[in-house]
């Protein structure tokens, strides 16, 4: 079948090709001039807010210039006030605090629990399994009202470390739900391999589970941490105090100081508040997108 | 299989009296498979489950929590004007920007798949970028380009001759601008989905077709959709759970005005329930979106199954 088709094209007369491979390069040039339009759409945004950040105030406040552009030079004075005489290094701290320690949290929840499900078959194991993946889709905005009051009798309302303990609602149900995945991929004969040499299954885990799966537990650590860098609801509704605010809210609620919008200082703190996942997307693109597709292709 | 369990008990068999009955119940396979899963059942128990469930609780009871008034929350959000706009709103917002997500992630998938393979990375990883961007802080940047005062977006606009928009002062404005950034934010996840779709057909499929003299249209309507049909339905169902859900961007770009018409389920919630303290009526409000979502979620589920089942 495959070697018939293979084969067809060539017998086809020089003309047509030569025309096929126009129209060919045609269809090229339309999704190149079509891919250009959707990046500007999709770019546009962050440009902006990159062109702002390094923008003087005067510059703003004069509203001659074209405002996509820089006139008068770039300046460092915006990130210069940002991290001078706001609390923006505060909120990066506690967001780094949480952050860490819910990816932690995270990982040794669902890698447990993928093994268990993905590997050891129990009773319930495949009604659990089902179970997690329906809580992924459980959104924060229906929980958030009850939560504030779990959060306020475990008084934990107004500190971070409330978001320590909301946050693996969102990340632990779809990093089980791909951990499963790629734990199943993992050919059986290897932990019989393990078996035969006495391991238990603590060692089996460790020493065969999470170093096979790697790609997939990077991927899942991606998600975790994504999820909790950006989570805006809880923090939202739950802290209020600046010493305990996280980086989105903080970011954008505490530094808008009554009606004196300053642009240029906001933007600055809205790219520092978004560089680490963008680094990390930079980085690590491949597991990212692994992760992201990784809940409807593995199932 | 019998022996593999067998040699899992093996460590056990040394009779030690009541210890090892108590040992080997703990190295028994489904025990220590319970244990590992037992973190996970506490978490999804205590903070998932239990709030869900408390939160029906909570919707019956009056402002100071200290009364039973059975669905008094509900008929009272019924009779309220403003709810029925937030249930509008919310269908609107979430019905639109689902659709435009996925047609324009359809179509830049499609024009990324037509690139040669050396360059789809490098787009793929550019247009992804609004994905990535935490949601609240981009949201922030959309309200700076829609300032009426600075609006880049109007000089824009008058450079090409379109008269000044208020984006975000006119209600009308403000409900396209709040749908127009969820489908800016929204847009790249379906592109990068339905592209790991694409790539997953077969190329002898069209192969075949071009032998039966099909054009490209007639190839993407009978073998490209057919083949990504599954994909794009738990794609749409996923996407309009968490836009029907959607918080961030109204609660940082309008915070629900102008004259509540931009308010959807969460960012009403979180004004009666959280702004003006009165916890068990914002908790009705938000029960509103289960039933629309729990519908949702059970196509997924079909969906997922479907998929396991056809990879093997």
């Amino acid at each position: 079948m495959s070697t018939a088709t293979a084969t067809v094209p060539s017998v086809t007369r020089t003309k047509s090709r030569a025309s096929l491979s126009r129209s060919r390069r045609w269809a090229l040039y339309t999704s190149y001039f079509f891919l250009i339009l959707f990046a500007i759409f999709f770019l546009a945004p962050p440009y902006y807010m990159i062109v702002t950040a390094f923008k003087s105030d005067a510059e703003m406040a004069r509203m001659a210039t074209n405002p996509w552009f820089i006139a008068d030079g770039v300046t460092l004075d915006q990130f210069r006030i940002l991290l001078k005489n706001t609390d923006f290094l505060i909120y990066f701290k506690n967001t780094v605090i949480v952050t860490v320690l819910v990816v932690a949290i995270t990982m040794v929840i669902s890698v447990l629990a993928a093994f268990a499900l993905g590997r050891m078959r129990f009773w319930g194991s495949s009604i659990l399994a089902t179970g997690i993946f329906l809580t992924y889709l459980v959104p924060d905005t229906l929980l958030f009202i009850p939560m504030f009051q779990i959060v306020k009798a475990l008084g934990l309302l107004n500190s971070y470390w409330g978001m320590v303990v909301v946050y693996p609602t969102l990340t632990v149900p779809f990093c089980t739900w791909i951990m499963i995945g790629y734990f199943q991929s993992i050919p059986k004969e290897l932990d019989e391999a393990a078996l035969i040499d006495g391991a238990g299954h603590m060692q089996m885990l460790t020493k065969i589970f999470i170093p096979v799966a790697l790609p997939g537990i990077i991927a899942a650590m991606i998600f975790a941490f994504t999820v909790s860098w950006a989570a805006f609801v809880y923090p939202m509704a739950f802290l209020y105090s600046s010493d305990q605010q996280v980086l989105t809210v903080g970011t954008v609620t505490s530094l808008i100081r009554g009606d004196v919008y300053k642009w240029g200082m906001l933007m600055a703190g809205a790219l520092l508040a978004a560089a680490p996942p963008l680094v990390i997307y930079a980085f690590l693109m491949d597991y990212y997108i692994a992760g992201l597709t990784a809940g409807a292709t593995k199932g | 299989m019998a022996q593999i369990a067998h040699s899992w008990d093996r460590g056990s068999a040394r009779p030690q009296g009541a210890l090892s009955g108590v040992r080997r119940f703990f190295r028994r396979r489904s025990t220590v498979a319970f244990l590992m899963c037992l973190p996970l059942i506490v978490l999804v128990g205590g903070l998932i489950i239990y709030p869900a469930l408390y939160s029906i609780h909570l919707s019956m009871l009056n402002k100071a929590q200290t009364k039973f008034i059975g669905l008094g929350n509900f008929r009272f959000l019924w009779s309220r004007d403003t709810f029925w706009m937030v249930v509008q709103q919310s269908t609107i917002f979430a019905l639109s920007a689902v659709f435009f997500k996925a047609l324009i992630g359809l179509f830049t998938a499609h024009l990324v798949n037509n690139l040669p393979s050396k360059g789809q990375r490098k787009w793929r990883g550019m247009l992804l970028v609004p994905w990535v961007i935490p949601l609240a802080l981009s949201s922030l940047g959309w309200w700076w380009l829609f300032d009426p005062t600075h609006s880049a977006l109007n000089y824009l606009g008058e450079a090409l001759g379109f008269s000044e928009v208020p984006w975000l002062s006119d209600p009308y404005w403000a409900r396209f601008s709040v749908i127009l950034v969820n489908v800016w934010y929204g847009a790249p996840f379906f592109l990068i989905m339905y592209l790991a779709a694409l790539k997953s057909v077969p190329e002898q499929l069209y192969e075949a077709a071009s032998i039966d003299g099909a054009n490209a249209w007639q190839k993407f309507m009978h073998i490209t959709l057919p083949m990504m049909r599954n994909i794009i339905a738990i794609t749409v169902l996923f996407s309009l759970i968490v836009t029907f859900a959607n918080f961030d961007i109204v609660q940082i770009m309008t915070a629900g005005g102008p004259r509540n018409m931009t308010h959807v389920f969460a960012t009403y919630a979180f004004m009666l329930g959280i702004r003006s303290g009165d916890l068990p009526l914002g908790a009705a409000t938000s029960l509103f979106m289960f039933p629309i979502l729990a519908i949702a979620a059970v196509f997924i589920l079909r969906g997922v199954r479907k998929r396991g089942r056809d990879i093997g």
